[in-house]
């Protein structure tokens, strides 16, 4: 492993992490796997109290942030919002003299128990994630990152074993090329999501 | 015995004690057959510094035995006990049958009346309760498949020796060999009551036990606990046994079966992690002198006649009981490896032998020849158990392999739990009861006999005893739990705990409460990792109320004592190392608290652990009035 990899930090929250399957799963390995840094979120602030001199200084040492969370009322659980409230600072991330996060990118990945079809504009949902996810690319923007389609696995409640399996294959693949410097990223800033077509976005070896 | 007499006698048997087992360990042979080559030894045969008085030493000795059975007892709940029942009865009384008959059958071979081969057969199909129950238990193999099995065939065999005696006088072929009888089951007075007087005796003293085990050994225990003098608790343990052991004796039943009912009556009292701590240091002394005399008391004048003979026999003996063993062990499906510790740990011949051999020859049964060759190949078959098992576990484990098939009756014997909490006062209950609403099993310890009284009618389960001290800690189970919680009120004690605790169980995490900073500071600096003020908690609480009655805003009280909290246990941590240069602690102190004071009231806290600026930046005001301007 050379030092060109990009590090990333994948800000982890689940409330109840021991009831989750899916992220359980999704999560699984990712501890020790090279150049990512695994942050859990609810397990280091129970309470809500967060560090944010150490978050600001966690988001400096790395290059890609990713937001893994279930999907709650069309957003972040509540710790992902209190984070961004405090961490994000004015004159930090964001302002005149906030640069801190330029040139980083950022995505979400995350569960929702929803099948794709209600997540579109003839759906139940109406909007499809991406759009749901509007505060977040908006935030992304000015604070002057990259913002990359979501992650998302729909439609948890159905899945059996194998399923959720493939799915944790495609995210720690997906999160490799991203460490490798192996993903078209226009590519992966237009789709709906990025995992819709995971082939077409990330190459096999690096250009 | 002169006082000279017994200081001497006393002093063989210790240096041959200590000697024999630092040996035995050192070249890694178990504690047994260290006792057993000690007792060879100083014996007639190669020292001769003990002699006649040698089978007197045994039937002392023997009282090891019963505190060993009260002890297993002890650690056996009733409910255990039934779940055993198959294995027991099935597994056990199938063992004795078939091994009787089979031992029985070479001895009419051999041209022994059939009344003579039945007797020697019933004798020697028991196997030795002492030595394997402390080697398996030396080696941890008691929680294994094979350990479980073993201690139901020999509780069988415990008790199948009563109607085995009973039986004997009615093979009685030769004349009344009158001696002394002091054998214990000699049971005089009752032996003269018809047979339904001595069941209705036999009856009587059973439930005896049990009752007074339910209903008045508890309170016993508690008004001896309640004088806080060790020593009379001890003694009380030790009466209590004894008691037993006369008893049953009286009645002409087995002691050891005796203290053995009584030690499950006790399991789940709160005394249970007491008694097992004061008494176990008693039960390996005498269960090591026991082994000595076993030693001893081989006849190698006898061997030595006819060495081939007994040779032949002991092999003949331990092959026969290993394949009945190992026979039975595949009818109850035990896995390979387990079937085969299984047949080399009962395949010798025990010290119930020594008695019934005893009884044989005086009710006639056996001619004193038969019965004493008998006796040495018992004796020298006790004494390979340990080379037997030796062999087991370096030549043939390894090419079987270990096939354990997951421990799944590990939790029979005794329940394991993950923490042990000592003192469970207002602090460790409210711990305890978080972890077990959370189904998390804990072992409490408390010293306060009054308040393990009402905790117990509560329901709590708690058990009796002094924390501090290393076996109780062990009987509670500290080889096996994660955690140690200790609050404890004796700040001398905690420390010593924690010494203790850190030497002989290192896998243990401790965490400590400390009644205030001072107590906290000298258990961080002999160096506890988790140290829990109790007041720290309740009185940022009350603070925080306090606040918010002076009209605070929830969220700002409720964070204002977070960051007073982070703040203070680091300022806890810098000012333990420092404490004892009082003026440069004095100054630190106050410099620490004024730092903190100055961050809670500024406006911007930028530097607080529980940074919360950002929720109203004072910056993006300024930069949006600049624009406009």
């Amino acid at each position: 492993m050379t030092d060109a990899h990009r590090k990333i930090l994948v800000l982890f929250a689940h409330p109840a992490l021991q009831k989750s399957r899916v992220n359980r799963a999704l999560i699984r390995g990712l501890d020790v796997m090279d150049g990512v840094t695994f942050h859990d979120l609810y397990e280091r602030y129970p309470r809500l109290e967060i560090d944010v001199r150490h978050e600001q200084e966690l988001l400096l040492q790395h290059d890609i942030v990713v937001l893994q969370h279930p999907f709650y009322w069309y957003s972040t659980p509540a710790i992902l919002k209190e984070y961004q409230d405090l961490v994000l600072e004015h004159g930090w991330a964001y302002g005149r003299e906030g640069r801190a996060l330029r040139g980083k990118i950022l995505l979400n990945a995350l569960t929702a128990g929803g099948s794709e079809e209600v997540y579109c504009a003839q759906g139940r949902n109406r909007y499809t994630v991406r759009r749901l996810l509007a505060p977040i690319e908006q935030t992304a923007s000015l604070c002057g990152m990259r913002y990359l389609a979501p992650f998302v696995v729909h439609g948890t409640h159905a899945l059996d074993a194998a399923e959720i399996e493939l799915h944790r294959r495609d995210y720690h693949r997906l999160l490799e090329a991203l460490r490798d410097d192996r993903v078209d990223l226009d590519a992966a800033a237009r789709a709906t999501h990025v995992n819709a077509d995971i082939d077409a976005i990330v190459r096999t070896h690096t250009h | 015995m002169a006082a000279g007499g017994f200081f001497t006698q006393a002093l063989v048997y210790l240096t041959a004690a200590i000697l024999g087992v630092l040996v035995a360990k050192r070249i890694g042979l178990g504690s047994v057959l260290g006792y057993l080559l000690a007792g060879v030894a100083i014996g007639p045969a190669v020292l001769g510094f003990v002699g006649a008085e040698g089978s007197d030493v045994m039937h002392f000795a023997e009282f090891g035995v019963v505190l060993m059975l009260f002890l297993i007892g002890l650690e056996l709940q009733p409910s255990l006990l039934w779940r055993m029942r198959s294995a027991i009865l099935g597994l056990g009384g199938l063992q004795v049958v078939v091994s009787t008959v089979a031992i029985a059958a070479i001895g009419m071979a051999w041209g022994l009346a059939w009344q003579v081969a039945l007797a020697v057969g019933l004798s020697l199909s028991l196997s030795s309760t002492a030595i394997v129950l402390q080697t398996l238990q030396e080696k941890k193999l008691m929680r294994t498949d094979a350990g479980q099995s073993a201690f139901a065939v020999l509780l069988f065999q415990d008790v199948a020796v009563i109607p085995m005696l009973a039986l004997f006088p009615l093979l009685a072929t030769l004349p009344r060999h009158v001696e002394e009888g002091h054998a214990p089951g000699d049971a005089g007075w009752v032996s003269t009551l018809p047979p339904w007087g001595e069941t209705l005796v036999v009856l009587g003293a059973v439930s005896a036990i049990v009752l007074v085990g339910r209903f008045l050994v508890r309170p016993f225990l508690r008004a001896i606990a309640r004088t806080r003098v060790r020593e009379l608790f001890i003694a009380a343990a030790l009466l209590l046994v004894v008691g037993i052991a006369l008893l049953m004796d009286s009645v002409g039943l087995s002691p050891a079966l005796g203290t053995f009912l009584a030690g499950v009556v006790l399991a789940n009292s709160e005394y249970r992690h007491a008694l097992e701590s004061d008494i176990e240091p008693f039960k390996g002394l005498l269960l090591g002198l026991f082994f000595i005399s076993v030693g001893a008391s081989i006849d190698f004048r006898m061997i030595a006649q006819q060495p081939g003979t007994v040779a032949g026999l002991v092999a003949l003996l331990i092959a026969v009981k290993w394949l009945v063993l190992l026979l039975l062990g595949r009818l109850f499906r035990m896995g390979l490896d387990q079937n085969l510790l299984f047949a080399f740990a009962l395949a010798q011949a025990g010290e119930f032998a020594f008695v019934l051999f005893a009884f044989a020859i005086q009710d006639g049964v056996v001619p004193v020849d038969v019965a004493s060759l008998s006796i040495a190949v018992v004796a020298i078959s006790m004494a390979t158990t340990p080379l037997l098992l030796l062999f087991y576990e370096r030549i043939v484990r390894p090419r079987v392999g270990t096939r354990e098939s997951a421990p799944r009756r590990a939790d029979e014997v005794v329940e394991v739990n993950p923490v042990i909490i000592a003192g469970f006062g207002d602090f460790g209950n409210i711990v305890g009861r978080l972890l077990r609403a959370n189904g998390i099993g804990t072992t409490v310890l408390e010293d306060d006999s009054d308040r393990v009284e009402l905790l117990r009618r509560l329901g709590f389960k708690v058990f009796y005893g002094d924390a501090s001290r290393l076996e109780l800690l062990q009987a509670a189970g500290a080889a096996e739990a994660k955690l140690l919680v200790i609050a404890l009120d004796d700040l001398q004690r905690t420390h010593q705990m924690v010494k203790s605790v850190k030497q002989e169980f290192p896998h243990l995490r401790i965490l400590v409460r400390a009644q205030g900073r001072v107590d906290a500071y000298e258990l961080l600096e002999s160096g506890v990792e988790r140290v829990y003020r109790q007041t720290l908690d309740s009185s940022l609480t009350l603070g925080v109320d306090a606040l918010r009655m002076l009209g605070f805003r929830a969220v700002q009280a409720h964070r204002a004592a977070a960051t007073f909290r982070q703040h203070d246990e680091n300022d806890l941590r810098e000012l333990a190392s420092m404490r004892h240069d009082r003026p440069a602690y004095l100054s630190r102190a106050r410099q620490l608290i004024a730092q903190l004071e100055e961050l809670l009231q500024s406006e911007v806290r930028d530097s607080g652990p529980v940074d919360d600026s950002a929720w109203d930046a004072e910056s993006l005001r300024r930069e949006f009035s600049e624009k406009s301007a």
